[in-house]
């Protein structure tokens, strides 16, 4: 069994860092995990995404051109990534910065207003976390236990509230993704 | 210490201080940057020495000094830098010392670009310098065997007194895998006490020199590197078989990166019922061509499919393995693209379906 998603959007998004996080939550339930970023010639302000596998046996390609699972933070990542998603998989769309859903049937897609449910809790920098927290619950990738105790882990050693502030945008998308049904589209 | 996930720039260099590196000399260069960056932190942290040097020639230059002082000493850069690097090796393999090389390759020739390639195969195996000289290059699929192959690496150099080389394209670089450091275990230190260069109080001089005008003086170093590689030939070829018992009908060649795109074609085709496997050097100088042949040469295997990031260099090493008794053929992607699984299940497909047992 392996599961794949790509993250993608625009440089300090927190993409990457997602990614990674997610990476880890796929280690610490024992799986083998790969985390791939987009590395090459890009400009200020261009596309930044990386491709996370988790799979209960040796990872082959680290290179996924049909992920399962895509999460896309901007417009030019949904116009990039979209048409590449598996048909039957999941495509997770930022609705605070994306006004259109992809024109395709076959696949599921849900909005989650990441940048509004980030600001909404005075935490707009999170806006990866609350993506997360969404991405986790809806696809189960990973379980939410293991991603919150790898949240603990992680951001528990920051100073002041930092992890209270995390795991808050972290449930907000965690709601934000099983929660409301008229933001899916079948 | 659980399995930490670390990209593999950075895995590269804890690798090193694993292994007991005591100096570290680069020029920074994409895609392998970061190793540079860690080692920045972390070389005088387990009091080694790190220096930025101003160019890849004086960087390899600094190597050939500190191991003729009889210092532990490793390098890292990508193709153009390792072309500048050439020198250097001759003149290491010439004096008989060790160092490691590490090479995370990007796409050439020229500048090219910084994307993922093992355009360099040739230069590595070889030889990107002058002379009659050979490294002993080891070529890792994956994280956590660029590590262990990184420590390995220190521990040959000392064996054969030989530069030792690893070859990552830019992936292996640049990717995150979790990785496990607890197993690996530090070389002991080669005993450098009859030739290094360590200041020469109370006894004779110790002269470490490439230049040898004697033609019968040279020849001897010439028999004595040629004698250091045959023995690497019969005591380092590593290599890895996936699905070859029984021998399959198509059987793929492939190494790092590429190896394991070749893996994931290999299930599907498999999952179809197709008779497929493949065979991954591990060693590509000294290559493994008698355990190559075992395989390829089993009456059940038809065809042989070479995949590399370049327009077939390993393909050569192959070819001569083969020596003509199976028809071979060559996938390549260039440019710094990573072929896809499909890619390889299409191309494979095309030497299955001829209605010749594709099929078990």
């Amino acid at each position: 069994m392996q599961r794949e998603v790509t993250f993608a959007g625009f440089g300090g998004q927190g993409i990457m860092t997602a990614g990674k996080l997610l990476a880890l939550a796929g280690m610490a339930e024992g799986k083998e995990v790969c985390w791939i970023p987009s590395y090459g010639p890009e400009m200020r302000g261009g596309t930044a995404y990386c491709t996370v596998v988790v799979a209960d046996r040796l990872i082959g390609s680290p290179i996924v051109n049909d992920p399962e699972n895509v999460f896309a933070f901007n417009r030019p990542s949904l116009d990039k990534f979209a048409p590449r998603v598996r048909p039957g998989g999941l495509l997770v769309i930022n609705s605070s910065l994306i006004d259109v859903q992809s024109p395709r049937h076959d696949i599921t897609q849900v909005l989650v207003p990441c940048n509004d449910l980030a600001n909404q809790l005075k935490n707009g920098r999170s806006i990866n976390i609350v993506g997360l927290g969404a991405f986790v619950a809806r696809s189960g990738m990973v379980s939410l236990e293991a991603q919150r105790s790898v949240l603990h882990k992680e951001f528990g050693r920051k100073k002041g509230d930092v992890l209270a502030a995390t795991l808050e945008v972290f449930e907000a998308g965690v709601r934000a993704a099983q929660g409301d049904k008229e933001t899916v589209r079948a | 210490m659980p399995k930490k996930l670390m990209k593999g720039n950075e895995a590269l260099g804890e690798a090193a201080i694993v292994a007991g590196a005591q100096a570290y000399f680069c020029y920074p260069i994409t895609p392998q940057t970061e190793i540079a960056e860690y080692l920045a932190k972390r070389m005088p942290e387990v009091g080694g020495v790190f220096v930025q040097a101003e160019s890849e020639l004086a960087a390899s230059q600094m190597i050939f000094g500190a191991a003729a002082a009889g210092a532990r000493v490793f390098t890292t850069s990508s193709s153009p830098g390792i072309s500048l690097m050439g020198e250097a090796m001759s003149y290491i393999t010439a004096a008989e010392l060790p160092a490691v090389f590490i090479n995370i390759m990007r796409c050439g020739p020229g500048l090219g670009g910084i994307l993922p390639s093992q355009g360099d195969y040739l230069q590595a195996v070889k030889g990107a310098g002058h002379g009659d000289y050979k490294l002993l290059v080891l070529a890792p699929s994956t994280i956590q065997e660029a590590v262990d192959l990184t420590i390995e690496a220190f521990r040959l150099a000392d064996k054969y007194r030989n530069p030792v080389m690893i070859i990552g394209d830019g992936l292996i670089g640049q990717m995150m895998e979790p990785v496990d450091f607890e197993s690996c275990t530090k070389p002991p230190r080669l005993d450098c006490s009859a030739w290094a260069t360590t200041g020469c109080a109370g006894r004779e001089p110790h002269i470490v020199k490439t230049l040898f005008l004697d033609p019968n003086v040279l020849e001897e170093r010439n028999r004595t590197l040629k004698a250091k590689y045959e023995r690497m030939t019969r005591e380092e070829i590593r290599f890895e078989t996936y699905c070859c018992d029984p021998p399959p009908d198509l059987l793929f060649a492939a190494y790092g990166t590429t190896a394991r795109v070749v893996r994931t074609a290999v299930d599907h085709l498999r999952e179809e019922g197709a008779s497929v496997g493949m065979f991954r050097p591990i060693s590509v100088y000294p290559f493994p061509d008698d355990a190559l042949r075992q395989v390829a040469h089993h009456p059940a295997v038809r065809n042989v499919l070479v995949v590399e990031m370049s327009m077939g260099q390993m393909l050569e090493d192959v070819q001569s393995a083969l020596q003509g008794r199976r028809p071979l053929h060559f996938y390549g992607r260039g440019g710094g693209n990573v072929p896809a699984p499909e890619e390889l299940i299409d191309e494979a497909r095309k030497l299955l379906g001829n209605g010749h047992g594709g099929k078990r």
